[in-house]
């Protein structure tokens, strides 16, 4: 196995992007990757993009060879592949584009995950988010994500105490950091009374606790690491991955207050790098509900089991505190173009492990942790950067 | 030069039956009154179960054809704007016409344009007046708008009408200019058969309503050389009571500049009626001199702009028949959800639809 390196990032802003289209994002963000790393298209051997329902979403299918016409690339006839994991899409592409560069079956690989969410209405969008959960036993019974998910934030208030208000610091706090980052759908930061008091989508869940409907799209390009500075002075070193699953349906799981396809994800990746969770200093971790950031803090390893909304209350998971979460804004401010999350999150990491990240950028920040999770967390994938 | 066009008379109708938002709320198990706050709607206008936009339109041709000396033989042309017309397939406009006597020597359409279709029909019996083609022409824009049960619709689609008799003799306001900012925008539509609107959610906000209505209003002060300040009042559609409010101050309009335009929080939005209902209602609080800047806007979409300055005549008008519309806004009973269901031909009888 090669050792792989992020050469190049690149990202669209995320948003309500009405006038964009998703090959417009795509190309965008692609060409951006592309001019950070210094590179042309003909030393690209494959595409990788994660998405998770362009078919519904928009009505096309087959995007990846698309993108890459629409990229200038259909000419060198490369191989361009689409990965779906529902939201777990762009964390599983950037997988795939590493193994494929750690096995030397490519050299340079382009990365790189879409959505365009708001072609659709907000009831739509509802109905085909829902089918990343178990269609049979709970999509067609009228269960919703946002349901599902306050099922698990009720369950885990009811065993570990966990209140309503340390729910609401995972917002604020995640507001907060996308006020810094320029890149993100929301950059005011908000109240914990606004918080709590915004309506109710599913008890103890509302408006506030959810990240919201975004367009966006973000690439990484990836290349061998001893090939790595030829294109960038500050290549950054993909330690590990790990991917696990889960039962679908939440009725199967052994628990709803812990993931664990998170947990065996996390431990594979910290056990391929030979790293503790006490060494990362910064995780971008799969926020789509404040209760999820809450169980992946726990899941992971960084804090114990039941305490993650204790220590998020406290600020230990604030900007520069014991271990910097979600400092893009996580998918809750940043915004949460389902399919290009994952990448989304390697930018960031990227951003911060180099140093660029400018009024959020962490201290010291030599190791980077990416948790992204598909549906209710039946698939998750870690993955570890440091820096080189 | 050419006779200004403009407005001779005018009259506005809201039929007397309310609900508020917090009974619509307490139906779908959500609260109604926080809800309605949240859209600058306390409470809307409901027809009873005999009025449609024909009756609104009556009422508020007849209401304008009072308040002046025009022989109705001399209106050349009787356009009705709106989305809710009763029939599919034969004309409001020619049962409005034989209700003021206008008919038979005359013209006669029916418009839609989403919220717009009423202030379409006054820039269409400007165009005709102005050619000399029609000596007045009754421009009115109504609605029974749906909205359907349960969607954010039905805290604001309300009925409501008002009328304007277009000429260039004994004018009581004169309208300075017109103009129009148009695109193909889908942000909110019906098909045919369908008995309730859909619209974009969020996107009938900045790339629709706003983004037209302040084209059309840059477009507005750059022709007449004008800045907020040089007008007394100003108009804005009002889907609900925020949006106005917003793009008014945005452009630097203050509270007292959009206070008698804007009834929705109290109507709620009245569609094809909403922008000519608020005029009428500023014409009512207006003096000789005063100068109002009114932007419309219909979903898919369009916005119509006119600059308009009230001379003395108002006066006169007042003194005929006069009846300002405040009256109907605030003589009102309030439903209950069922007798508003039942009004609104939500409850179907026997099955049949």
């Amino acid at each position: 196995m090669r050792e792989v390196a992020i050469i190049g990032i690149g990202e669209t802003k995320f948003g309500e992007l009405w006038e964009r289209s998703l090959r417009d994002l795509g190309i965008e963000a692609g060409f951006k990757a592309m001019g950070d790393a210094g590179i042309s298209g003909n030393e690209i051997d494959a595409i990788f993009l994660g998405n998770m329902s362009a078919g519904q979403l928009i009505d096309q299918e087959h995007i990846a060879p698309l993108i890459a016409d629409y990229s200038g690339m259909a000419e060198k006839n490369i191989p361009a592949i689409r990965i779906e994991a529902a939201s777990a899409s762009g964390g599983l592409a950037l997988s795939q584009g590493y193994m494929a560069v750690a096995s030397g079956v490519h050299d340079i690989v382009v990365v790189g995950g879409a959505e365009k969410m708001t072609d659709v209405g907000d009831d739509a969008a509802n109905e085909i988010m829902a089918k990343t959960a178990d269609q049979e036993w709970e999509a067609v019974f009228g269960a919703t994500l946002g349901s599902l998910y306050a099922m698990m934030a009720r369950r885990h208030m009811n065993e570990f105490g966990t209140t309503k208000e340390q729910l609401a610091s995972v917002a604020v706090k995640n507001h907060l950091n996308g006020s810094m980052n320029p890149h993100a759908q929301f950059r005011s930061p908000i109240k914990l009374e606004a918080v709590l008091r915004a309506p109710m989508v599913a008890s103890p869940l509302g408006t506030f606790d959810f990240a919201p409907l975004s367009d966006g799209a973000a690439a990484v390009i990836l290349a061998p690491l001893d090939i790595a500075h030829k294109y960038s002075d500050t290549p950054i070193k993909i330690l590990s991955c790990g991917q696990a699953g889960d039962y679908m349906a939440l009725h199967d799981r052994k628990s709803i207050t812990r993931m664990d396809a998170t947990v065996v994800a996390g431990k594979k990746a910290f056990k391929y790098a030979g790293i503790q969770p006490k060494d990362v200093n910064l995780a971008e971790v799969h926020d789509c509900t404040t209760i999820s950031e809450i169980m992946a803090i726990e899941d992971l390893g960084f804090f114990k089991k039941g305490q993650g909304g204790k220590v998020t209350e406290d600020g230990s998971t604030a900007l520069n505190s014991k271990i910097s979460i979600n400092t893009s804004g996580g998918l809750k401010a940043k915004g949460y173009p389902v399919g290009a999350s994952g990448v989304s999150q390697a930018i960031e990491a990227v951003t911060q492990l180099r140093g660029e990240a400018g009024q959020r950028q962490v201290s010291k920040a030599e190791i980077a942790l990416l948790h992204n999770i598909g549906g209710t967390g039946s698939s998750a994938i870690v993955h570890l950067l440091g820096r080189c | 030069m050419m006779d200004k066009v403009g407005i001779v008379s005018y009259g506005g109708y809201v039929p007397h039956y309310r609900i508020e938002a917090g009974a619509i709320g307490a139906v779908w198990g959500i609260d109604g009154t926080a809800r309605g706050k949240s859209l600058g709607i306390i409470r809307k206008s409901v027809p009873s179960p005999d009025e449609d936009v024909i009756t609104i339109s009556v009422e508020a041709a007849r209401k304008a054809m009072r308040c002046c000396n025009t022989d109705p033989e001399d209106i050349g042309a009787v356009y009705v704007g709106s989305e809710s017309h009763p029939y599919a397939v034969k004309p409001s406009a020619t049962i409005v016409a034989e209700a003021i006597g206008a008919a038979p020597r005359m013209t006669a359409a029916d418009l839609e344009f989403a919220c717009k279709a009423g202030t379409a029909g006054i820039q269409i019996c400007m165009g005709l007046v102005a050619s000399d083609m029609i000596k007045y022409g009754m421009a009115i824009g109504a609605d029974t708008s749906q909205g359907a049960p349960g969607d954010a619709l039905e805290y604001s689609a309300s009925a409501g009408g008002a009328a304007f008799l277009i000429g260039k003799k004994n004018l009581m306001a004169e309208i300075n200019t017109t103009l129009s900012f148009t695109t193909d925008t889908p942000d909110f539509w019906r098909r045919e058969g369908q008995l309730y609107p859909r619209h974009g959610g969020r996107f009938t906000g900045t790339p629709a309503y706003f983004k037209h209505i302040n084209s059309c209003a840059q477009m507005l002060f750059e022709k007449m050389g004008t800045k907020p300040e040089d007008y007394a009042h100003a108009i804005f559609h009002q889907p609900n009571g925020k949006f106005p409010l917003r793009v008014g101050k945005a452009m630097g309009f203050s509270d007292g500049q959009l206070e008698h335009g804007l009834l929705t929080p109290v109507i709620g939005n009245t569609y094809s009626g909403a922008v000519p209902l608020a005029l009428t209602n500023v014409l009512d609080h207006s003096e000789p001199g005063d100068r109002i800047f009114v932007i419309s806007y219909g979903s898919g979409a369009g916005s119509d702009g006119f600059d308009i300055t009230v001379t003395n005549r108002i006066k006169k008008l007042r003194k005929k028949g006069w009846k300002p519309l405040s009256e109907m806004v605030n003589d009102y009973q309030l439903l209950d959800y069922a007798t508003y269901a039942k009004f609104r031909g939500k409850i179907r009888m026997g099955g049949i639809a």
